[in-house]
């Protein structure tokens, strides 16, 4: 059994409510990200099938971007797949940082959770198991939930997307408002503040002396490091 | 290409995405964390964000070149504040996105 606080039990359908109302600031900002996909995939070659194929089992945004970059540029198999895990390598540090409020959990329901860890389903069940009002089973519903909302817009892309205009109503900006609203729920304290400055300096001076996507792995291991230190440093000084 | 070429690919890059995600969990979840590792795992969601964000704003994609005028940034500015003061993720979204929309007339 899980040692987090269950919140009441409720119906599936109350669940998957719940994770609907809070999923939706995700899935708008995956459906124009998944149409841009859908029509890049598209113009490299593949077929609709093959992106539905690839949202199934690839779940993670700028891999698939990279993947079809590299089709269209003719790399092979094993360099495509050894890319994905380079720039997926984040993922290790969101999912320790999940376990903290999944400890003890079945095996059976992490295999199944682990797969819909995104930066975006992370940033919001990191939010919400913070605040203390949310549960395994509504953090399993947003990913899920992310998930279908991702690979419809994905496949819709590569078989309609040249008909969407571009930009329309700022809906490319979605991901990066949530974000921003995210980052600020995340500020409980002033060491929070100073880790997410040094989070921001470091990784773009990161990104732009060193080629490649370590940038956000380097920049938050470092941040969060410095302000570990800080923080003992001051707890020590009291 | 045909499908299982396609199979291969798809499946090697899932089994690349999935192992990341999957392990940590898998072993730090039936173990007695240090406290230590709780306190910097705590600090781990607003360095990562921060990380994700800051360069998006701060740089330009095609040149890797640090940037102070990106229409993204200046449009940060009111989103971040009304994020501030209201605490609402659905608002903050669709206020960056109206500003972000706006912005495309004027720059």
């Amino acid at each position: 059994m899980s040692q987090n606080k269950e919140i009441q039990p409720l119906s599936y359908s109350h669940i998957l409510r719940q994770g609907a109302s809070t999923a939706w600031p995700i899935c708008l900002g995956y459906i124009p990200i998944g149409l841009a996909l859908g029509v890049l995939a598209q113009q490299a070659g593949l077929p609709w099938w093959a992106v539905t194929m690839m949202s199934m089992l690839v779940f993670a945004g700028s891999a698939q971007f990279i993947c079809v970059a590299m089709l269209a540029a003719g790399s092979s198999i094993p360099a495509i797949i050894f890319t994905t895990l380079i720039v997926n390598l984040r993922h290790t540090l969101m999912s320790s940082a999940l376990a903290v409020y999944l400890s003890g959990v079945s095996r059976r329901f992490l295999a199944l959770f682990a797969y819909g860890i995104t930066d975006e389903s992370f940033a919001v069940n990191m939010t919400r198991f913070r605040a203390g009002d949310w549960d395994r089973w509504r953090a399993l519903a947003v990913n899920h939930i992310s998930n279908f909302v991702w690979i419809v817009a994905t496949t819709t892309g590569a078989l309609v997307g040249q008909l969407v205009p571009q930009g329309a109503f700022g809906i490319d900006y979605a991901l990066t408002g949530m974000f921003i609203c995210l980052l600020v729920f995340q500020l409980n304290g002033r060491i929070y503040i100073i880790t997410g400055l040094l989070a921001a300096l470091i990784s773009v001076g990161w990104y732009l002396l060193i080629p490649g996507d370590s940038y956000i792995v380097g920049a938050s291991i470092c941040a969060a490091t410095l302000g570990y230190f800080l923080q003992r440093y001051h707890r020590r000084s009291q | 290409m045909n499908f299982s070429d396609y199979l291969l690919l798809f499946g090697g890059m899932g089994l690349a995405t999935y192992l990341p995600r999957t392990l940590p969990l898998l072993y730090l979840a039936h173990k007695q964390l240090p406290q230590w590792l709780i306190d910097w795992l705590g600090l781990i969601p607003v360095a990562i964000l921060s990380a994700l964000l800051a360069p998006s704003l701060l740089t330009t994609v095609a040149d890797r070149s640090f940037s102070l005028g990106k229409p993204e940034l200046l449009v940060a500015i009111p989103t971040l504040i009304f994020a501030l003061k209201t605490r609402s993720l659905g608002g903050t979204v669709l206020v960056g996105m109206l500003l972000y929309w706006l912005a495309g007339f004027f720059i």
